[in-house]
């Protein structure tokens, strides 16, 4: 991805910004446009609050190409509270099992890096609600 | 629209690597169609290929294939749908020959994976500035939707295993697949590598080189250039929510389902009419989606039919006749071709051991990363219809 892509895509990336629909109030994540449940234009943006649970999710051990420093990592679909899902990684797992229907957070973290002079490609990562002790 | 009937096939083994190149491979396999068919030119060619600017370098396919086919001249171009492409090529070069603009046109597909690294490539399907980024790939999506179907139906772990194991008997007697003459056990299924959990290596279709092509022409025309022409009924395309994460329910693929009510309503037959469905299995969980989408099953139950052994050659509904992209191979652009070239044979009565008895009307999808995009095709034998 080149370096405008990137820009283009930081607020959503490093803060989980979407959009909430001024016709039907339906959140929108990632923003785009065009509501995609009633089709209207989309442009208010939305805070959303980072929590949510999981869908599903995979393993990887053999990581694909600019990836191989997170590896293994575990990927998810999780399911936002206000009603979007989103893709990402899950990080601070330590020894904890993932399962379908666990609760967790949203955290900006490194997502990887273009080598030692390239760029540092920060975005949303999800992990376990921590617990209050 | 007038009708439209192939008349040629050309098929190449799929090999693990080729010693041929990418223009050599696609030509080799439009001359086969074209011997196939009796016929010397041809007004149009269509050509898939979804790697070749990444693997080898090269844009520009359709051209390239009828430079070294020695059809300059021509129109050519290519066609493109990911995964699908090869059956967006037929389904162009099928317009072509039905609206009047050709007499006769090529579709050809041609892949070779062999070069390069294929999976960031074919991971360039999904969307990149969201799901690439984050790390995912064609298989860990299959993964995760394998891991919400096991879970959502309570599926027992060796569930899926029956589409790998009736993909690679069915390959054994097709002396084009990758896996041609090899046997593959239940139980080393049922044992291979757990790759991206809970999704095994074999649930995975191959890596491979490979090229096919088709001739088109007329209906009415269709017995001056072969003795056995079978006819396209239907050709349709649809698209989803581009994430499988965007999707109401990410294990409907509303895609599959539209083209397919929508072919069934072109070609005027009904699901339970449909002799084989080549079905695009790049996963064991694709397979199984598909055919609940189509209705060959009810939402969850698409396991069943492989689990209970209802889609072998004489089984309810055939799948993967001729191996599947699971065990002839899947050389992407080229799969779709593959599959066409498979079924003339089935119409035909030409496809030896693996013959599905009195097939009549198959019934072909493609897809484009997960069921993104989905054609769907069903063809008839030209004899029964007469």
């Amino acid at each position: 991805m080149e370096l405008s892509q990137h820009w283009r895509l930081k607020q959503q990336r490093y803060s989980l910004v979407g959009e909430i629909c001024p016709y039907c109030e339906g959140k929108i994540f990632p923003p785009r446009d065009i509501c995609p449940d009633c089709g209207n234009e989309a442009k208010t943006t939305f805070q959303f609050n980072g929590k949510g649970e999981i869908y599903s999710f995979t393993t990887v051990r053999q990581a694909p190409a600019g990836h191989e420093e997170n590896a293994p990592y575990t990927l998810a679909l999780v399911r936002l509270e206000e009603g979007p899902m989103v893709a990402a990684q899950l990080t601070d797992l330590d020894d904890q099992a993932v399962e379908i229907g666990m609760p967790v957070e949203m955290v900006t973290r490194k997502l990887r890096s273009e080598g030692e002079r390239g760029l540092l490609i920060y975005g949303y990562k999800f992990r376990p609600i921590l617990k209050a002790a | 629209m007038r009708d439209v009937s192939i008349v040629g096939i050309g098929q190449l083994p799929v090999e693990k690597t080729t010693s041929k190149s990418l223009r050599q491979l696609g030509a080799a396999a439009v001359r086969l169609a074209m011997e196939d068919a009796n016929v010397e030119k041809v007004d149009a060619l269509f050509a898939s290929n979804m790697l070749a600017d990444e693997l080898q370098g090269q844009k520009h396919i359709a051209a390239l294939i009828a430079d070294e086919a020695n059809l300059t001249g021509i129109e050519a171009l290519q066609v493109g749908a990911a995964m699908a492409s090869g059956a967006a090529a037929l389904r162009m070069a099928y317009l072509a020959v039905g609206s009047g603009e050709a007499d006769l046109a090529v579709a050809v597909g041609v892949e070779k994976m062999s070069e390069g690294v294929a999976a960031p490539a074919l991971a360039k399907a999904l969307d990149v500035e969201r799901e690439v980024a984050d790390g995912a790939t064609m298989i860990t999506k299959n993964a995760e939707l394998m891991r919400l179907y096991f879970e959502r139906y309570k599926v027992p772990e060796d569930g899926l295993v029956n589409f790998p194991v009736t993909a690679h008997r069915n390959a054994r007697n097709n002396p084009n697949a990758l896996f041609y003459g090899q046997s593959v056990s239940p139980r080393s299924v049922r044992n291979s590598r757990v790759v991206y959990p809970p999704l095994r290596l074999m649930d995975c279709s191959p890596i491979c080189d490979g090229a096919a092509a088709v001739v088109l022409a007329p209906s009415q025309e269709a017995r001056a250039y072969s003795p056995h022409p079978v006819m396209i009924l239907a050709s349709s395309v649809s698209t989803d929510r581009f994430r499988v994460e965007d999707r109401a329910n990410p294990l409907w693929l509303e895609a599959a389902h539209i083209s397919a009510q929508k072919a069934f309503r072109l070609a005027n037959v009904n699901r339970e009419d449909v002799n084989l469905y080549e079905v695009h299995d790049a996963f064991s969980i694709m397979a199984c989606l598909l055919l609940e989408a189509v209705g060959f099953a009810e939402p969850g139950q698409g396991w069943r039919l492989a689990a209970e052994k209802r889609i072998g050659l004489r089984g309810e509904i055939p799948i993967t006749t001729m191996g599947g992209l699971k065990a002839r191979g899947h050389p992407i652009g080229a799969t779709g071709l593959y599959q066409t070239c498979e079924i003339v044979l089935q119409l035909t009565e030409r496809a030896g051991k693996n013959q599905v008895r009195n097939a009549s009307i198959a019934m072909m999808q493609s897809v484009g990363a997960a069921a993104t995009t989905v054609l769907t095709h069903i063809f008839g034998s030209n004899v029964a219809n007469s």
